[in-house]
């Protein structure tokens, strides 16, 4: 059928390199992307993926390396200027993890911006609109296309976003964890039109960490690693296990600190009772234990961080709220962050550059931003703040080129240990850790790891908030899983395992039935 | 060797630079009486600039300055006059009324650090807002005319801004420490830190565990208080206040504020580059005002200029870091 040859291309990258100021971040990749194929991408966080998506839909520049593209007639064009209007040209879409949207306008607007059909002087609304139509209709979809994009639920958004790939005629179709957002049903339904895709001759890009859905979809499998190609495979020849290996690339107890037990007696230090949050009909409840590491699992959006903040005082709780919150037996409400912090509690934001660290700011301004208080009567004492900055240098390997440099002029991983050592600072006894290694390089992470485990062995406790799985596993004692805004489950022992995590984490299980009996275990013996 | 740091040295070779001009002009202009002037004339914008300081440090702005010093002096003025006929000493009335404007000067920037905060209006709009009600109070109050200080507290309290300690007139010395205050503020206590990380990003101080509210709040409250300092030495110096009071003053605040190199979307500010940044404004009006090669009505022309270039060169030190 020459209809679909004309619509299939092939996109081939060689020796690609990227670099970010000083920091090489893709170490030459090589890859093809053919017309036809779901050409699955794994690799840990912070091992290149979403760099190199990026890279292939225009919206980062190469530093080093070729891109080719060939159409359905064969001949292979070398392409030398390579940014997003070329690549859309080209008919290479992404759709972001986070959507691409205009939330104020319809459907069907956004369906058609930036390629809006027009008359003679105005825009065609109504050609736009049936198109709209058709296009949802093709993707079997009930979205209206006259609603307003912000009423819609986030699966309809992703829709959307597909059917603006459609009326772009995507040639590739680049989709970055499109899954994370999506219960089991709706990525069901997103599977069948990436299988409609394909046959249409698109070429497909699919990230995801979930590998039973790669197993289910790809044709081929790239594995990167720390930004290297590990290799490319044909999906039949790889198991899940040898996925696993091949992104981890080594035994995941080397990687992971010697967690002490928690004792049996271990008093609980925070007890979270019936806690209602903004926008949910459920409230939650859990408890941590003085030493433990409570790890807290669940897909981007399920709710974990707004928990932890309507605890922290940083957001309010719903109207109608009647749970309260206990530190050491005592009651507490906490309006501001200041309040949890005076009685110990310390929270690492998982948005290092947005929330955790003034970018334009000296290492130490940031350091002591959080502890003012314990190095001030009315006069800040500056020597104090100094010694105490070299102290924590020295701690948490914070390694810069010069002490005078801004904190946004430190790589990723030193970003991430300042924060760590800025929030510390303030001696807390409770620390809430959001995304603690979130685009990290594999050394820094084991490094943070380790004083993780530190800290909980000089009987700090420790709540883990993170969304990769390995993490919460090789480091909590218990794990509580979340999922649409409430806590689904509480996990110990034996029970921590990938794939029972990822149940309770995309609704399919759900302790909600016998909640005493999770409370009451509560006491029994952590995982060892 | 330490580089030449242009956003640091910047305000002060200004200063020198616009210094030596004035001395070019003409002689009169290094007379002690013409120099003392001039530094009791920087006197009133540079307190209220100091208390600007904050505010735009802290990633905020206030155009109702002007306003409300014309507003505070209707008041004290109202005050002062009305107690003439309860109290017999004048020391006494113009203590109170001292006081009262303090208050007045407190509890509006109190208003304005809400309505940005708590009612989460953009603090140009609300500043905007009080701006022109406080102008049209003092209006109001004055029936379209002027308030003028009985004689007899007004001999009293001319003192104020006619006596002189130490060679230098009280109004400088006021000046003089307010900013040292300032600069403690700013630069050495816990709340000077979180102004600069309010300013640089809200987001940050919030997770850093700043009462973000409250800091900026007190940043209008401070600045309330300084244009009440600027009203307290300024009521002296004319004894009437109308709806002409203060005019402009937030535009002139802001330029001293500008031009000391204190960045305008907040995150860092410096109370020394205030102070230079009122007296170069100051000096300008002052060497116009000595020479026919340029027009004094040209003044708010040159002073425009100055700032437009202030943030040029600023920006340009910006961009090589």
């Amino acid at each position: 059928m020459p209809d679909k040859n004309n619509k299939s291309v092939t996109l081939s990258v060689r020796k690609l390199r990227k670099s970010f100021g000083p920091v090489e971040v893709l170490h030459g990749i090589d890859l093809t992307l053919r017309g036809g194929e779901v050409h699955a991408i794994l690799g840990e966080n912070g091992a290149g993926k979403s760099t190199l998506v990026k890279i292939l839909s225009g919206f980062e520049q190469l530093s080093g390396g070729e891109l080719h593209i060939s159409d359905g007639s064969g001949s292979s064009e070398r392409i030398d200027v390579w940014n997003n209007a070329i690549a859309e040209q080209a008919g290479v879409v992404l759709i972001h993890q986070e959507f691409n949207l205009a939330e104020q306008l319809t459907v069907a607007e956004n369906i058609f911006l930036g390629n809006e059909i027009r008359g003679r002087v105005f825009l065609d609304k109504k050609t736009m609109r049936t198109k709209a139509q058709e296009y949802l209709d093709i993707l079997r979809s009930d979205i209206d296309p006259d609603a307003s994009v912000d009423q819609l639920p986030v699966s309809a958004k992703q829709m959307v976003e597909i059917a603006k790939a459609q009326a772009k005629q995507a040639r590739v179709l680049v989709l970055d964890e499109p899954t994370a957002v999506l219960t089991q049903q709706e990525s069901q339904v997103l599977f069948e039109l990436i299988d409609r895709f394909r046959q249409e001759g698109v070429a497909i890009v699919f990230i995801s960490h979930k590998l039973d859905e790669i197993e289910q979809i790809a044709d081929v499998i790239t594995v990167l690693r720390d930004g290297e190609l590990v290799g490319s495979y044909p999906a039949t020849e790889l198991s899940k296990d040898d996925m696993a290996r091949l992104m981890v690339g080594r035994e995941l107890s080397s990687l992971f600190p010697q967690m002490p037990k928690v004792p049996n007696a271990a008093e609980v230090v925070l007890r979270v009772s019936d806690l209602l949050l903004q926008g949910n009909s459920t409230p939650s409840s859990f408890e941590l234990r003085r030493g433990e590491i409570l790890g807290f699992s669940g897909l981007v959006g399920s709710g974990r961080t707004a928990l932890m903040e309507t605890v922290l005082g940083l957001r309010r709780p719903a109207k109608g709220n009647v749970g309260n919150v206990e530190l050491r037996g005592e009651r507490v409400d906490f309006k501001q962050l200041s309040a949890a912090r005076n009685k110990g509690v310390a929270y690492l934001t998982k948005d290092r550059k947005g929330s955790g660290l003034l970018l334009e700011k000296g290492l130490i301004f940031n350091f002591s931003l959080f502890s003012l208080h314990k190095i001030s009567r009315f006069l800040i004492d500056t020597k104090l703040e100094e010694i105490a900055f070299e102290k924590a240098i020295g701690t948490f390997d914070i390694r810069m080129k010069d002490r005078s440099i801004a904190a946004g002029n430190l790589s990723g991983g030193n970003q991430q240990k300042l924060l760590l050592a800025k929030i510390l600072e303030a001696e807390p006894s409770i620390i809430i850790i959001d995304e603690p290694t979130r685009g990290i390089d594999i050394g820094t992470k084991s490094q943070i790891y380790h004083f993780i485990a530190e800290l909980v062995a000089s009987g700090h406790s420790l709540i883990l908030i993170s969304s990769d799985i390995t993490e919460v596993i090789g480091l909590s004692h218990r794990v509580a899983v979340m999922y649409h805004g409430e806590i689904s489950g509480v996990l110990e022992s034996d029970e921590i395992e990938e794939h029972e995590i990822m149940r309770y984490a995309t609704g399919l299980k759900s302790k909600h039935s016998h909640n005493n009996e999770v409370e009451q275990s509560g006491t029994s013996n952590a995982k060892a | 060797m330490p580089k030449l740091d242009l956003k640091t040295a910047g305000p002060f070779i200004a200063l020198v630079v616009v210094f030596i001009i004035g001395v070019l002009v003409n002689d009169a202009f290094l007379s002690s009486g013409n120099l003392s002037n001039i530094l009791a004339r920087s006197s009133f914008i540079g307190i209220v600039a100091i208390g600007a300081t904050f505010v735009i440090t802290a990633g905020g702005i206030d155009l109702s300055v002007g306003s409300m010093a014309a507003f505070i002096s209707g008041c004290m003025i109202l005050l002062m006059n009305a107690l003439m006929d309860t109290i017999d000493s004048m020391v006494v009335i113009i203590i109170l009324a001292i006081i009262a404007s303090a208050g007045i000067g407190a509890v509006a920037g109190l208003i304005n650090g809400l309505l940005t905060t708590k009612a989460k209006i953009e603090a140009f709009i609300v500043t905007l807002g009080t701006m022109g009600i406080y102008r049209s109070l003092v209006t109001y109050m004055a029936d379209g005319g002027t308030l003028s200080l009985n004689f007899t507290i007004g001999d009293v309290y001319s003192e104020v801004y006619y006596g002189v300690f130490l060679g230098l007139p009280y109004p400088v010395w006021v000046f003089l420490g307010v900013a040292v205050i300032g600069y403690v503020l700013l630069n050495m206590t816990v709340f000077g830190r979180h102004c600069f990380a309010v300013g640089s990003n809200e987001s940050v101080a919030r997770y850093s565990a700043i009462n973000v509210d409250r800091v900026k709040t007190a940043t209008y409250m401070l600045q309330g208080v300084c244009v009440s300092i600027a009203t307290i030495i300024y009521v002296p110096r004319l004894g009437s206040a109308s709806g002409q009071t203060g005019i402009l003053w937030e535009l002139e605040a802001i330029a001293a504020v500008i031009i000391g190199g204190t960045v305008l979307k907040g995150g860092y500010g410096r109370i020394g580059g205030t102070v230079v940044g009122a007296l170069i404004l100051t000096l300008i009006g002052n060497i116009l005002n000595l020479t026919d090669a340029v027009s004094n009505y040209l003044n708010g022309a040159v002073q425009g200029i100055i700032v437009i270039v202030a943030v040029y060169l600023q920006r340009g030190a910006w961009r090589r870091d």
